[in-house]
């Protein structure tokens, strides 16, 4: 029976119709619903790594013991996990090895959109691009085969609009893998310069054998229309293309390195004009253009940001009907904390202090955004510490010494926040940096980390403390602080950022979206409009519950989830729980007794 | 002849699961069916957009400009942010509920005046209240099914695909005030 699957659900089916047997990675949009899927299936050992380097490495140990593997990752992912990767690149694979990355043409939910496509051509290894699920999935399945078969890692490459659109799929069968057992090979292995000279030797040898598997290859195809007009295509662009140029002729390439230059040459003596669509580089452009070929490509087609059907057409002159609707002013809708997130507090006495704040990866970063206003930087995973550790260097000799704040999330702090701690504790750094403990990966979705002691099959595992952690690295100012207590949380930041020491502070309250908190209806507060002078001191915690009408502050019943910080911070005393003995976020047993 | 709905509103108010009803029920109408949305920052009470579109053989998963034949608004603000991608002869199913963006609560932006007006006077334009009708049924959430039941009869597929396909998608306690609300918008825009 044919069914509706995300790319990322055919990628997970398509592995495990393949046999995988482990699966690994590191939440990322939109890459994450791939493991979540694989964790799903019974025979799959799927995990939640610390982050994309160590999925990779784990994931090229379970090919080492000749199962297949698979490991996935949002493209800045493999920037992380670009050691290994290079180093498979070089060892190759006993169980089939796939490396996938959801790139993010448009940067929905990313700091840049670097078209990865390039890493194949890099690390010399084969790249497959699907352009819809049914191609996800079939893909997925043929590059175990192709890794086994030419002794590779295979790169499967997919964008936001394969990985979170769906389309129509035909399920099949999982086919279950001989049980292999490990082997040593030294002379593919270990990489001493002796080895790698040799490796790279076979590592061409191998490309040109891809090469001819490329030029050959079923989903490498020509699709003949009109002779006019040739297009060279992949991944979604394909589909765009062949909305926008339907009668034309179509060169779809689903592997586009190795490049397929015979195949290419064939097709250019077939038409009379060639146009190469493609979103972001112009990657098969100038592998066509090596060729002599001459085409049209990045002079019409856009290099920044997604593409669509209308972007084509505007691109090439092709019409369609057009209409100019006049519309006001519309204000723009950004996304913020959730209300009665944990995180606003620490924002909000951050704001008043005036640090400055290096930020991180992760819900946080919506503090960069009015009205709290609070981060002066956001750069990669992990850089909140690294920055602020620089920034403090760079004053080290001068009078006049700012204070530095270092703010990370907790799965953000376990993915790349160890190390550059231990560096600045080890070069005598002084800095305050807050870990903000939501004992969740919230941003992606919610998934579990090494400080939730939950693994990703959902069993009970070892919780590793930060607070130890941290003192283990030898911070000897270690706090943990409530942020709903908004008075505490306040001393305690003002001390730290005057300390001439590292400290460390880590907040404690869960994310209000949090499974724990699931199915309880929370009790909400209430202004009393006799009392509210209009200060508006808790509109500036910027909490979408709370809004000002007809002059008064009015807070949300239905999305309130009862923090309380904004009933703390009131100055007249003006809001009031409206049920004090119900549950809410700040007192989830319920019975609150402050007045 | 490919159509295509663009689901507006904002995250959170359920465009995830209309728009996965409404791609079940094209698949069990026998046509092929593509859609399309993003996933992560833009959940965090951000607009959200989700594309579905219809037809014997669908290439293309997103849309651009003026190319909806249809816009169906859980939003106001989110009907008029999602205008400009409607077809010049499309219509537009939309909600009269109104939800502040943090900036308007903010005081720092105004929530533009007369929307239905401004829609109304260049489109097509169907008007929902599907908070009340919701609120009426005792559960605010099931907004997004009233405005599902409203779009429903321009697809002219069978009642009885929608509330199957309902009723296998919504938790099994709220089954019952789910197909009210579909019934309820269903009845708004001409259905039986």
């Amino acid at each position: 029976m044919k069914v509706l699957l995300s790319g990322n659900e055919a990628v997970a089916r398509g592995a495990w119709e393949a046999g995988v047997k482990v699966a690994t990675a590191y939440p990322g949009t939109p890459s994450t619903e791939i493991l979540e899927e694989l964790s799903r299936y019974e025979e799959v050992e799927a995990v939640w790594s610390i982050n994309e380097k160590v999925a990779l490495e784990v994931a090229l140990g379970a090919s080492f013991a000749g199962a297949r593997a698979i490991t996935s990752m949002k493209h800045v992912g493999l920037n992380v996990a670009a050691d290994p990767f290079f180093s498979a690149g070089y060892i190759g694979a006993d169980g089939g090895l796939v490396v996938v990355s959801c790139d993010d043409p448009g940067m929905h939910s990313s700091q840049n959109e670097q078209d990865n496509r390039y890493y194949a051509k890099m690390a010399k290894v084969p790249l497959l691009e699907p352009s819809d699920s049914q191609e996800a999935k079939e893909l997925t399945k043929i590059a175990f085969e192709i890794s086994e078969r030419f002794d590779t890692p295979v790169l499967l490459r997919l964008t936001t609009r394969i990985s979170h659109s769906k389309s129509i799929v035909e399920p099949g069968e999982r086919i279950e893998g001989e049980e292999r057992n490990y082997k040593k090979i030294f002379e593919k292995r270990v990489l001493l310069p002796a080895v790698a000279r040799k490796r790279h030797v076979e590592v061409e040898k191998r490309l040109l054998a891809l090469k001819e598997f490329a030029e050959n290859f079923e989903f490498n195809r020509i699709e003949m229309g009109d002779k006019r007009l040739g297009i060279i295509t992949s991944g979604v662009s394909y589909q765009y293309a062949r909305e926008v140029f339907g009668d034309a002729s179509f060169l779809k390439l689903s592997m586009s390195f190795p490049f397929p230059e015979k195949l290419v040459k064939k097709f250019a003596s077939m038409v009379e004009e060639i146009f190469v669509v493609e979103e972001l580089e112009p990657f098969i452009e100038e592998q066509v253009k090596a060729l002599g070929i001459k085409v049209i490509g990045k002079e019409k087609v856009p290099l920044i940001g997604e593409l669509n059907p209308q972007i084509l057409r505007d691109a090439f002159g092709i019409p369609y009907e057009k209409k100019i609707f006049h519309l006001p002013e519309i204000p723009p809708r950004p996304p913020a904390l959730c209300p009665g997130c944990p995180h606003t507090p620490v924002y909000y006495v951050l704001k008043m202090l005036k640090p400055i704040v290096t930020g991180d990866i992760g819900c946080y970063t919506l503090a960069a955004l009015p009205p709290l206003s609070t981060t002066d930087s956001c750069v990669d995973m992990g850089a909140s510490i690294g920055n602020a550790f620089g920034i403090e260097l760079a004053y080290r000799r001068r009078k006049e010494k700012p204070k530095i704040v270092a703010v990370i999330g907790d799965s953000t702090f376990f993915h790349s926040g160890i190390t550059p701690l231990i560096d600045m504790v080890y070069n005598k750094g002084v800095g305050t940096v807050i870990i903000l403990d939501n004992s969740t990966t919230a941003m992606t979705g919610h998934q579990d980390h090494p400080g939730t002691g939950r693994t990703a099959k959902g069993e009970e595992g070892v919780k590793i403390s930060i607070e130890s952690l941290v003192r283990g690295i030898g911070v000897k100012n270690v706090f943990v602080v409530d942020p709903y207590d908004v008075k505490n949380l306040k001393e305690v930041i003002n001390r730290e950022i005057h300390r001439k020491e590292p400290s460390v502070i880590i907040t404690n309250r869960p994310c209000v979206l949090h499974r724990e908190f699931k199915g309880i209806q929370f009790s909400s507060v209430r202004v009393n409009p006799e009392l509210c002078t209009s200060c508006q001191i808790c509109i500036r915690l910027g909490c979408p519950s709370i809004s000002m009408k007809d002059g008064k502050a009015l807070i949300d019943e239905i999305t309130c989830t009862g923090c309380g910080v904004c009933l703390e911070l009131c100055p007249p005393k003006a809001i009031f729980w409206v049920d004090p003995q119900a549950p809410s976020v700040r007192f989830p047993k319920a019975k609150k007794s402050k007045e | 002849m490919i159509k295509s709905v663009v689901i507006s509103g904002v995250g959170g108010m359920g465009v995830l699961l209309a728009s996965d009803i409404m791609t079940e029920v094209f698949l069990r109408a026998g046509f092929d069916v593509k859609k399309s949305e993003v996933h992560g920052m833009s959940q965090r009470g951000g607009d959200v957009i989700s594309t579905v579109r219809w037809g014997e053989k669908v290439y293309s998963p997103i849309i651009g400009a003026n190319s909806a034949d249809y816009i169906l608004a859980l939003e106001m603000l989110e009907g008029l942010r999602a205008l400009p991608l409607l077809k010049p002869d499309g219509e537009i199913i939309i909600n009269t509920y109104r939800f502040n963006p943090l900036p308007v609560s903010a005081g720092l932006a105004k929530y533009p005046e007369n929307i239905i007006e401004t829609i109304s006077s260049q489109v097509k334009t169907h008007v929902v209240d599907a908070l009340n009708i919701a609120l009426s049924l005792g559960n605010a959430r099931v907004m997004n099914v009233v405005m599902l039941g409203a779009f429903a009869p321009f697809t002219r597929i069978g009642k009885e695909i929608w509330l199957d396909v309902i009723k296998e998608n919504v938790p099994k306690k709220y089954i019952d005030v789910n197909l009210k609300a579909f019934e309820n918008g269903y009845s708004i825009t001409g259905g039986e």
